[in-house]
């Protein structure tokens, strides 16, 4: 894709590649293997938005024909989201993030049931999003159980049946972790939740439009999705609510979204999202064959070609598009910064490159040592990935790794 | 509004190009900070010549496990006080190695601070071996795999 292949300005390029000892006659490209950050928005994903800005502009409240041009817009993005996951249209509302929707489920969920109990379960791998608005609640007097995951970061589901309590009001687990890919049993977690008539949520982001998903079927009450993840446009997300969940809204307001998320609608995004909801449940089957094929070339390259490497997550209940691994002795900020000079984008759980300063939870959470979880890399591969630029990376990844560990004075 | 960079320029080329990483074999000092766990472990090994007096450093070299930011300012460091005497080496702060890569971002300010205490950790190591030498050597190989200078080994922990 021309977008993401334009050449860099920067001359530091050609002379990373130099110090590597690598030949110059490769044009300039850049590589996104970092799609699980965000996605670039699909150019029909675009067309489709375009007309919202300046023709189709009208306010969904609004009673005249632009007012309804809008409203009619949103209505059928609404039923193609819940026809993605096997929901009815009026389970669907639109939020502005994914951060946004997992603090409705949380927080929207507990203040709805406090007078019915005020446990909450979550695992340690969630996303900062659910483990701080889980803190929040805690603070506000709701107990909190964070399961502990296994080492390739699954949560056992006879944990969850042992967690519940007569007062536990929801169970929130990770769909597809964002970090190690690890897809967790959520259809077996609902059923626990059924029989024992909890609420249970999951954080979908990942998972959404990549991997199927029957709310129905695995018994979910609450799925939150965005659609920066998804080729859609940044700034618009939705939170599936099953009929008849009892959730106070967080923002009130002029009572759009069902009463559950005062504020005007963002008719372009929306648009856009449920265009980009389209073109996933279309291309779901070719495009999972496609990047499983590479990914698992990837990991199976990276694992051949570099001792001290190890694959994070689990290798096989994994997402098609995650590869996650640790390297011994490099840091993984200098990884990252170093693919970078040489035009591939990745990303990595260590302290260096967080604005904490701490590792990331969820590596530590699968058992991997603050020291190891430094060495971590995270390469997501997406639409646009091509076998080159996996063979590309298979050639300079190696060499990248050599480079640091000789700085670092190490396995010479 | 903060337009630049991430990492300015010379950041980018001590990171990409260090000129002094290695190994020095038997050094008259080394100097190891950091801790695994927090992400950065260097270490700094000088050699000190004494000529007319003066002790100056006349060689050193670093070996650093860190990011690109860990691994410019050790790079830094050592071209900052290299042919320098200790006593004006030791004058050298973390702010000196900021001001020699242009900028460090607000978070990796430690990094520099990490390199400073390197230095002053390998001088400290240096005036040790060199007073243990002048009480007694016993001439052993220590764990470390460097020959004893005075029983340096007990005081470093090496």
């Amino acid at each position: 894709m021309a977008k993401i292949c334009r050449s860099r300005n920067g001359g530091n390029y050609e002379k990373a590649k130099q110090i590597l000892g690598m030949k110059m006659n490769r044009a300039k490209k850049r590589i996104y293997l970092d799609y699980a950050a965000t996605t670039p928005v699909d150019p029909q994903v675009n067309k489709a938005i375009l007309p919202y800005f300046e023709e189709k502009f009208g306010n969904t409240m609004s009673l005249h024909s632009f007012g309804q041009e809008a409203k009619q817009a949103l209505e059928e993005s609404r039923g193609v989201i819940a026809d993605l996951i096997g929901a009815k249209p009026n389970e669907i509302i639109f939020t502005s993030s994914a951060t946004e929707s997992n603090n409705l489920a949380l927080k929207g969920i507990a203040l709805g049931n406090k007078k019915i109990g005020n446990h909450i379960i979550i695992s340690q791998i969630e996303h900062p999003c659910i483990i701080e608005s889980a803190k929040w609640l805690e603070g506000q007097g709701f107990r909190i159980t964070r399961l502990s995951v296994d080492r390739y970061g699954l949560v056992n589901p006879k944990d969850v049946k042992k967690a519940i309590r007569k007062n536990t009001i929801l169970v929130s687990i990770i769909h597809a972790s964002n970090e190690i890919g690890t897809i967790q049993p959520i259809a077996e977690i609902g059923r626990i939740c059924k029989e024992k008539r909890v609420c249970v949520h999951t954080d979908a982001v990942q998972s959404f439009g990549k991997i199927p998903i029957d709310v129905q079927k695995m018994n979910i009450d609450l799925l939150s999705a965005s659609a920066h993840k998804m080729y859609g446009p940044k700034g618009v997300a939705c939170l599936f609510i099953r009929e008849g969940t009892r959730i106070e809204p967080i923002l009130h307001g002029g009572g759009q979204e069902f009463g559950l998320r005062s504020s005007t609608v963002n008719i372009p995004a929306i648009v856009g999202f449920a265009k980009a909801v389209k073109i996933c449940k279309r291309e779901m089957e070719k495009e999972n064959i496609k990047q499983a094929k590479l990914r698992d070339k990837l990991i199976k390259g990276v694992l051949g070609k570099i001792i001290g490497s190890r694959l994070n997550g689990h290798p096989k209940k994994r997402l098609p598009n995650n590869a996650n691994f640790w390297f011994e002795f490099v840091e993984g900020e200098s990884i990252v910064i170093q693919l970078d000079l040489l035009g591939v984008a990745a990303s990595t759980g260590s302290a260096c490159s967080s604005i904490k300063l701490e590792p990331s939870h969820v590596l530590l959470a699968i058992g991997i040592k603050p020291e190891q979880a430094h060495g971590s890399l995270r390469l997501t591969l997406g639409r646009w990935t091509t076998e080159k630029e996996i063979d590309y990376l298979l050639k300079v990844l190696p060499k990248v790794i050599k480079r640091l560990r000789k700085i670092a004075g190490s396995y010479e | 509004m903060n337009k630049r960079p991430y990492y300015s320029k010379k950041v980018i080329k001590h990171f990409t190009n260090p000129k002094n990483f290695g190994e020095i074999k038997n050094p008259d000092g080394i100097g190891r900070v950091g801790n695994p766990a927090c992400g950065d472990v260097l270490t700094l090994y000088i050699k000190v010549d004494k000529s007319a007096g003066k002790e100056i450093i006349k060689n050193i070299k670093f070996q650093t496990l860190g990011c690109a930011a860990a691994i410019a300012t050790s790079d830094i460091i050592c071209d900052l006080v290299k042919g320098k005497t200790l006593e004006r080496a030791l004058k050298i702060k973390h702010k000196d190695i900021v001001a020699g890569l242009d900028y460090l971002p607000p978070i990796k300010i430690h990094c520099s601070l990490l390199a400073e205490q390197g230095l002053k950790a390998a001088i400290k190591d240096y005036e040790t071996r060199k007073s243990k030498k002048q009480e007694s050597s016993c001439g052993n190989v220590g764990r470390c795999g460097f020959k004893c200078g005075g029983c340096f080994t007990k005081t470093t922990g090496l």
